[in-house]
């Protein structure tokens, strides 16, 4: 077999404990009350976190390499669906048209939520 | 009908109903999606009844209200694509072939095939029942828009839209499962020698589809999903009131939907080849050029899809983009043909049956790829959406691929799978009439698009400004035709139960072909090969210079 | 089990089948969550609004679900090392253990859900509280059915049998771990 997972395990307890280091750090991140550098922690962290995981856990590193491959383009291809339909369904207004509903629902959560809400 | 009485023959159920035996499965498959043919078929001739005589007795259903009209055009189009091009294509021919083809013994994965086709059984029991529940069956139009879908006071069919979603996602789950064997039997199961190049294109293109299938699939399963938390549970995914966005079902349904049309269309394709070559009597031109435009065609399959959407308010800049990949796509598609009609050139062409339908499958499928350049195109698809033109387009795409492409691989592989060879007279008489009346019934409907019939209209007596009485007579025709053509698939089925008692006896390779399933008995034996075949070569050498036999088979090995 | 067809033992493509179907399981799930999520980031961007609403989940639940299917996961690979070294019985033992973890993790959810329904958040609450609802439980459902099947395989590594699933089993559950890495920011931390 190509792919030898005997004699290759790295030091599981090891990993786990950064895992659950970095976790910590993610839940503090709202602590600092800085949106961004919450937001940047929060999904940062969770990159990764999926990337230690899966390389070392679900050994993709030793894998076949076209396993990885297939990983990315499944994810490209959830970037292509959301490039392709955020234009129409995030946004609210665009070229000659406008979405009045949606924009309606966020000025009045906006004032439900008081001025101090971005 | 298959297993040889090795051992203790197995009863009724453990053969018919519970067997792991792919050809078995694929018999199922092949039997469950034909019954489903004559449904849809039927729901087809009742609506085109309505159409041509507008609130008459239609003899054998009645006179139509406007509800069961939505659901008989509802219903007819998620049968057909759902339970009858899906099943027969994909699940069909993939389990039949597959293991054939590669050289082994079954599916890698043998129960989870049966559960597939059980998952497959139970969603086709519970699109049927919704007939028969109150309001009848889901009447929202076969790609389901919310708010039409979401809400049972719009649709007025409550109970049938989620039964339909229901059933809808059951069928999904049964071909993920199917699915996922067929790549992984392709990629493990391949005979010694079978190198990538050596696979047949047929069984190329299922994998290729069913990875399309099972990359595509997964949003729209979320999405039925909310659809359904809408329908049921007072959620508002898609209720822009509520935050929601209905064109986000729009986006997530036709995802999937595009890429779904190369899904049947690539094996439809495939099927075409290995008739091609083995009629031509002729390598095949260009194994690796359809490889790659198959290829192409996949990849460009994931950015075409909001070409569906070009009147449902999408961005116009999107609208743009999205008319230049569609365009782009129909590339490949034209190479494909042209490599199929570089094949016969130099051939020595028989004009047996398959090959009849194979020819015809080029010829029809390329009026439904030009048509399509006027749809693809944001400007006139703004004009044309939603007439007529669109039904014709795309029956002039699904006819050839559903019905055109299985008739050929089903008159190519009878005898492989039933043991018997087909009448040859009576499956040209069966060819001729039905491409010709195919031609009758849809041929005016691009007329009547064109002058700006709308689908979906039960009546057009009921619009003043639809009715355009000058084009009622080529309503009648498109009826009538379509009347003939169903009388005419009444010999195939004669011709196809007559021929499994009485047809003449089919030996292993009746049509001189190379692939590996002509190597063994008609019917296969359980277990397909008595010693498991040693690939050499690749599966198109025909009239090779210096071989005193026109062909080769792939496990000869010289 | 003898009567596995030939297909199944052959590996023309270089890895076992059974790691093999675990991987486009996989990826099939990629497109199911990334759908879900795809739609939901881009509705939580359209609507700031919608902040209000994620302010009231518990944070601290989520943290805590997500150390817990973390040390799962440690058990899963701890779990597939000792297959890997032949000893089923220490494998079954450490597939349990995973099993226990997402036990845990779903007895966690149904205390964090009850408090939130008793606080009159339901899933048609608002566009927010739709999405949490079916993204965690979609979610759930997977740790369920990895669950179930993972006891299953547990009592075949006892008995030494079929010892290539346990690190296949474990593929797909580091999946749905990475899987809740991802949902424990979008629906808890990001307000």
């Amino acid at each position: 077999m190509s792919s030898p997972t005997h004699a290759h395990h790295p030091a599981y307890v090891k990993i786990w404990a950064v895992l659950v280091v970095l976790l910590m750090v993610s839940v503090l991140g709202p602590l600092t009350g800085i949106r961004w550098l919450m937001l940047l922690l929060a999904f940062g962290i969770a990159v990764v976190k999926a990337y230690l995981v899966a390389k070392n856990f679900m050994h993709v590193n030793i894998e076949q390499r076209w396993i990885a491959y297939l990983l990315i383009v499944s994810l490209a291809l959830i970037v292509v669906l959301f490039a392709g339909v955020a234009p129409d369904v995030m946004k609210h207004r665009g070229l000659h048209w406008e979405n009045r509903a949606a924009q309606q629902a966020v000025e009045a959560g906006a004032h439900a939520a008081g001025p101090a809400h971005e | 009908m298959s297993a040889e009485a090795h051992h203790a023959e197995p009863g009724f159920f453990r053969k018919y109903l519970f067997s792991t035996d792919h050809k078995m499965i694929a018999m199922q498959y092949l039997f469950t999606g034909m019954i489903m043919a004559v449904i849809g078929g039927y729901l087809a001739y009742v609506f085109r009844m309505q159409l041509a005589y507008p609130s008459q007795q239609v003899p054998g259903y009645g006179v139509v209200s406007p509800n069961e009209y939505n659901s008989l055009v509802t219903m007819h189009g998620t049968i057909m694509i759902f339970w009858v091009a899906m099943p027969v294509l994909l699940a069909a021919f993939g389990n039949f072939l597959i293991p054939l083809m590669i050289g082994c013994d079954d599916m890698a994965f043998p129960r989870i095939n049966r559960l597939s086709y059980q998952v497959f059984f139970l969603s086709a029991v519970v699109l049927l029942a919704s007939f028969l529940v109150q309001g009848g069956a889901f009447g929202g139009a076969w790609t389901s828009y919310p708010p039409l879908s979401a809400k049972g006071a719009y649709n007025l069919t409550p109970v049938g839209a989620s039964m339909w979603l229901v059933a809808v996602a059951l069928e999904f789950v049964a071909f993920l499962l199917g699915g996922i064997n067929f790549v992984v039997t392709t990629m493990n199961g391949r005979a010694p020698g079978m190198k990538m190049y050596d696979i047949p294109i047929v069984v190329w293109m299922i994998v290729l589809a069913t990875i399309m299938f099972m990359f595509s699939v997964g949003p729209l399963i979320a999405g039925a999903v909310m659809l359904l938390f809408d329908q049921l549970l007072g959620t508002g995914f898609y209720d822009p009131g509520r935050g929601g966005d209905p064109l986000l079902w729009q986006h997530l349904f036709w995802f999937f939907g595009h890429p779904e049309v190369y899904v049947v269309l690539l094996p439809a394709l495939g099927i075409v080849a290995e008739v091609v070559a083995v009629f031509a009597r002729k390598k095949l031109f260009g194994y690796k050029t359809i490889l790659h435009t198959a290829w192409a065609v996949w990849v460009l399959s994931f950015v075409v899809w909001a070409h569906h959407q070009f009147v449902a308010g999408i961005d116009p800049r999107m609208a743009n983009v999205f008319s230049i990949t569609t365009l782009l796509i129909s590339i490949p598609l034209a190479e494909m043909v042209f490599v199929y009609i570089a094949t016969l050139y130099g051939g020595s062409i028989r004009l047996a049956t398959p090959m009849l339908w194979a020819l015809a499958f080029m010829a029809e499928f390329l009026i439904g790829g030009v048509t399509g350049i006027f749809l693809g195109a944001s400007g006139t698809d703004i004009y044309f959406h939603d007439t007529y033109f669109v039904v014709a387009h795309f029956h002039y795409t699904f006819v050839p691929i559903a019905i055109i492409a299985v008739f050929a691989g089903l008159t190519y592989w009878y005898p492989k799978m039933f043991g018997r060879m087909l009448n040859e007279t009576l499956g040209k008489i069966h060819f001729w009439g039905s491409i010709i009346t195919f031609n009758v019934i849809f041929i005016p409907l691009f007329i009547t698009g064109t002058a700006g019939d709308q689908r979906r209209i039960y009546s057009y007596a009921q619009f003043a400004e639809q009715a355009r009485p000058a084009l009622q007579h080529l309503r009648v025709v498109s009826t009538l035709a379509l009347l003939v053509f169903i009388a005419f698939q009444l010999i195939f089925v004669f011709n196809f139960l007559w021929s499994l008692r009485h047809g003449q006896r089919a030996e292993a390779n009746p049509w001189m072909a190379n692939t590996l399933e002509w190597t063994v008995p008609s019917p296969p034996p359980h277990g397909n090969f008595a010693d498991m075949p040693t690939v050499y070569r690749g599966p198109y050498e025909y009239a090779t210079p210096g071989r005193r036999e026109d062909f080769w088979p792939q496990n000869v090995p010289n | 089990m003898s009567s596995k067809p030939i297909a199944t033992s052959r590996s023309a493509a270089g890895l076992p089948t059974a790691r093999l179907v675990t991987w486009w399981v996989i990826a099939s799930e990629i497109f199911i969550f990334g759908g879900l999520l795809a739609s939901y980031v881009m509705h939580r961007l359209g609507h700031p609004e919608w902040a209000a609403q994620a302010a009231h989940t518990h944070t601290w639940a989520g943290a805590l679900n997500t150390f817990v299917l973390l040390t799962s996961s440690l058990f899963a690979v701890l779990a597939h090392k000792a297959a890997d070294s032949g000893d089923g019985a220490r494998a079954a033992r450490f597939l349990r253990l995973t099993a226990l973890g997402g036990t845990t993790f779903l007895c966690i959810k149904a205390f964090e859900w009850t408090h939130e329904i008793e606080a009159g958040f339901v899933l048609s609450s608002g566009g927010f509280w739709s999405f949490y609802y079916t993204a965690a439980g979609l979610h759930g459902l997977h740790v369920l059915a990895g669950v179930i099947i993972m006891l299953f395989f547990a009592a075949d590594a006892a008995r030494n049998e079929e010892l290539q699933r346990v690190e296949c089993i474990g593929i797909y559950w580091h999946f749905v771990d990475i899987i809740w890495i991802f949902l424990f920011p979008l629906l808890y931390i990001a307000r």
